[in-house]
């Protein structure tokens, strides 16, 4: 759509005026300082008693002199890494250049940017520094600039997301950060109940409880106990604690820049997912909440690791904030259920399933103790594809599927064949016709 | 496996009413498949009867009578397979329908494509065939028609990408 302009836009700018090219903060060689420091010590747990041996064998200027090499050899290969890191934003793109040995070159479009995310771990906001992640389909690995200075940061995925937007190259520098309003704060409080609400916080805590006496008495051997009860021990840790502070002072906002997403107790994450991206948002409603009236919603966008909208949330607040994600759109309250017989197929879990197709939406849900409902704006299907088993065959059923381009596909489960086929012709001609109103990449142009 | 019956499904598939106009696959697909059938299976019929035969005793030779059984299973079976694989342009879509017992309908707007790969191996090409991929960016959509003469690959490889060029949409 704007692609063509923008194309034609590079040469000539390019021309003009010459790329300003920027390194990172001069305390990114730090960074990787621990890593020689994390070999030796994983030298010595792994093997003890040859670490020992070798320990006593050496003289006191042997080990100075080691150490003296490995911290300058460590600052060394920092240093050298920075220096041969550089980045510049140019009309189109994000380039990054690093690699000191093999060379390489990044070229990030603008206007394919799905997410951008400042992130600060605990140490980085000590330094008072923060790393600048974005998102592009199709790569694996994520394009991240570590680390900037945090004002730096904050500019720089201004710049972006203006420019990204289709703001003249001229005027990016001064658009500035784009003013947020607060859509949904998750207190604290509310939060601890909710994971305390959750089943898997209490399952990997009574695993972890459970699992190592019962070895003790079984094997009575230390090391067993320890092997199997650490790791459990920190999976229930992590499933609670660490979702606990990971998801700490939740707090959704909007923009003109899209949807400003801020969270965590030690480690500070900000996300900003532009208009237009999200493929997928999905209502989770697990069976212990359900009398609280509470909601986890969920979303994917094409690239994003991330998928939590809202940790926890009422459901009418919830509702409100999917409306600001997916304009215009809201959640059905009833959805058709499949045919009586889908009973022979899938019994007892059939009731669970449902769907419903609004103007702007594909509505399916599935699931009976933990409901889960998924909204896909017709916009962003992919392709749609009809399934049928013998057996399916035989009580005349289908399921119909569709695929989104964040990977993820929807399923509408178990309904009456002929229905399924109208369903299939008619979400191909839906999302066709939807995606000509949808809004352009550049979504400020 | 063998309980769909051709009519019914036949039948089913007559109904779309936006009458599509379907083609179905070369001949020299089915003569292919079949030929790599005979070409696996047959050598190995007689080299376990020889070999069991003439080793261990007549008795033993019946065990020749497993791959025989899966050679003749096979070849009617791929015949339907072969026959139940359609495809159908429409002005916005790809249709590709296919399977006999597992039926699978997808759909695919020409807009979504994000690329089209034509591939043929050796024995393909031997036959004068050559499959037509097409991807978007879910990873789940398999839109592939295993085999077309080179000329009709061509002729739709172009026809996708124009179509897709001009009904193009971002992600």
């Amino acid at each position: 759509m704007t692609t063509p302009d923008a194309e034609t836009d590079v040469p000539t700018r390019d021309g003009k005026q010459p790329v300003v090219e920027q390194r990172l903060h001069p305390v990114t060689p730090l960074r990787r300082a621990w890593a020689p420091v994390a070999v030796l010590i994983g030298w010595g747990v792994h093997d003890p008693d040859q670490a020992q041996r070798q320990l006593t064998r050496l003289t006191t200027t042997t080990l100075l002199l080691g150490l003296a090499a490995c911290l300058v050899g460590g600052a060394l290969y920092g240093f050298l890494t920075w220096w041969f890191t550089h980045f510049a934003v140019t009309d189109a793109e994000l380039r990054i250049r690093t690699g000191l040995l093999f060379r390489r070159t990044a070229h990030i479009r603008l206007e394919r940017i799905q997410a951008v995310d400042i992130t600060q771990p605990l140490l980085a906001r000590i330094a008072g520094v923060a790393k600048l992640k974005l998102d592009v389909v199709g790569t694996d690995k994520k394009d991240e600039l570590a680390y900037l200075g945090e004002a730096h940061a904050r500019a720089l995925r201004a710049e972006l997301l203006a420019r990204a937007a289709g703001f003249a190259p001229e005027t990016a520098h001064e658009v500035g950060e784009a003013p947020a309003r607060q859509l949904l704060h998750v207190p604290a409080r509310v939060l601890a109940v909710s994971l305390v609400l959750t089943g898997s916080t209490w399952g990997a805590l009574a695993a972890a409880l459970v699992v190592p006496p019962v070895l003790w008495f079984a094997t009575h051997s230390l090391w067993t106990v320890l092997a199997t009860g650490v790791p459990l021990l920190g999976a229930a840790g992590a499933s609670s604690v660490g979702r606990f502070i990971s998801e700490y002072d939740w707090t959704v906002g909007e923009s003109p820049d899209g949807l400003r997403i801020d969270h965590g107790l030690l480690d500070r994450t900000h996300e900003t997912v532009p208009p237009g991206r999200v493929q997928t948002v999905r209502i989770v409603e697990p069976l212990l909440w359900r009398r609280r009236g509470w909601v986890r919603v969920e979303l994917d966008v094409a690239g994003s690791s991330n998928s939590v909208l809202v940790p926890v949330a009422p459901r009418e607040i919830a509702e409100a904030v999917i409306g600001q994600v997916l304009p215009g759109v809201t959640v059905p309250a009833s959805l058709s259920r499949p045919p009586r017989r889908a009973g022979w197929c899938l019994p007892f879990w059939w009731r669970g399933y449902g769907i419903a197709v609004t103007d702007s939406v594909f509505v399916s849900r599935h699931g009976l103790l933990s409901r889960s409902i998924a909204l896909v704006p017709h916009a962003k299907v992919q392709s749609v594809r009809l399934e049928q088993g013998p057996w399916a065959r035989f009580k005349g059923l289908a399921d119909v599927r569709v695929d989104t381009g964040a990977n993820r596909t929807v399923t509408a489960g178990l309904r009456d064949a002929q229905e399924a086929a109208e369903l299939l012709r008619g979400q191909a001609e839906r999302s066709r016709t939807g995606r000509r109103d949808a809004r352009p990449d550049r979504w400020m142009a | 496996m063998e309980t769909g019956s051709p009519e019914t499904t036949g039948e089913t598939r007559d109904e779309s009413h936006d009458d599509p106009v379907w083609r179905g696959l070369p001949r020299d697909l089915l003569r292919m498949r079949r030929l790599l059938l005979v070409v696996w299976l047959a050598p190995l019929t007689l080299g376990t009867a020889l070999l069991l035969g003439l080793l261990a005793g007549p008795a033993w030779a019946a065990f020749a009578l497993l791959p025989l059984g899966l050679l003749l299973w096979g070849w009617p079976l791929l015949g339907r397979n072969w026959a139940s694989w359609r495809y159908a342009e429409r002005a916005d879509d790809l249709l590709i329908s296919r399977g006999v017992l597992w039926r699978e309908e997808t759909i695919v707007p020409y807009g979504r494509m994000q690329l089209v790969e034509v591939t043929s191996g050796p024995v393909a090409r031997h036959f004068g065939l050559a499959s037509v991929q097409l991807h978007t960016a879910a990873a789940a959509t398999d839109a592939l028609i295993p085999g077309l003469e080179p000329a009709e690959a061509e002729r739709l490889r172009d026809r996708l990408t124009e179509l897709g060029q001009a009904r193009s949409a971002g992600l």
